[in-house]
């Protein structure tokens, strides 16, 4: 089964999990979606693989900026604007705060949908949706169905 | 700029063994190529379990973004007389072109700029040309001098 095809079938059963753990990367970060109400929320279960500063200790940057890339094509891809997986054109990351060794959530918000590129906004949260500690910029190449 | 190469070789074990014991570096695999004055390259194995899409086998943006991020980072340190707590403040990344399955990718960082507390870095991910970049990155650190308040 392609992952395309998994993506229907995630889009038609209402289950994106199963989609996520078809993609290995995503499996290697321990993301977890959730639906709470509206809004789809991408969960990186905190793991000891994920430290970037042990004396902290503190998550790597990179695995910020990665959950934070994932939740916006996972957003993409759950309000059904695209028939082709989008292609990251550029990622911008700002880092707030140092990542706690726990679970870090993440929810993207589509703030423009065009013919050929998408705008998303992300944040990033820990015990503390208030007080994210990242955000991120992302462009995506797509094609809208 | 011309350090003893015993001094050099001694901060590039340094460095090295600092970035090795950074528990998500290990986990990639990324390995430090060479090192010198404001600049690193590293090296991230082909590894199945960094891949976004199985059909193509192509390696996740997101793995891309952690090499260019430690890449970038350790530019910082190797501009530093010695090894400060550092903090990223700040990461663009341009995705230029898919990474080739089966293929290593490899991260020139170079860190441009030092002020008292803030490094400006740029990078790029390829497989063999620099020229022929699969992604760009510029980042901004904090760079602290007090161990454990490298925080913006």
């Amino acid at each position: 089964m392609t992952l395309l095809d998994r993506l229907e079938e995630a889009r038609r059963a209402g289950d994106y999990q199963a989609f996520t753990d078809a993609v290995p990367y995503a499996r290697f970060l321990g993301l977890a979606i959730g639906q709470s109400g509206d809004e789809l929320i991408t969960t990186m279960r905190y793991a000891d693989h994920l430290v970037g500063n042990p004396a902290l200790p503190a998550l790597h940057g990179g695995t910020i900026g990665a959950l934070l890339e994932c939740a916006a094509i996972f957003e993409l891809l759950w309000r059904a604007e695209t028939i082709v997986l989008p292609k990251t054109i550029t990622l911008t990351v700002g880092y707030l705060r140092s990542g706690a060794p726990v679970d870090t959530h993440a929810r993207g918000v589509v703030t423009r949908h065009g013919r050929r590129v998408t705008n998303v906004r992300v944040e990033a949260w820990q015990a503390d949706r208030a007080a994210p500690i990242a955000t991120a910029h992302a462009v995506f190449l797509v094609m809208r169905g | 700029m011309a350090e003893e190469p015993d001094r050099e070789q001694r901060r590039l074990r340094l460095v090295r063994g600092f970035f090795e014991s950074i528990p998500h570096n290990r986990a990639l695999g990324m390995e430090l190529v060479e090192m010198s004055h404001a600049e690193a390259v590293f090296r991230l194995p082909y590894d199945p379990k960094l891949v976004g899409n199985p059909d193509s086998g192509v390696l996740h943006g997101g793995a891309i973004t952690a090499l260019l991020d430690g890449a970038s980072g350790v530019a910082v340190f190797a501009t530093l007389a010695e090894i400060a707590p550092i903090a990223t403040i700040d990461l663009r990344i341009d995705y230029l072109r898919p990474a080739e399955a089966g293929r290593p990718v490899l991260a020139r960082a170079t860190c441009y700029k030092m002020t008292r507390n803030v490094a400006f870095t740029r990078a790029v991910a390829y497989h063999e040309d620099p020229a022929d970049p699969i992604a760009h990155a510029v980042g901004t650190f904090m760079v602290s001098t007090k161990r454990g308040a490298a925080r913006p």
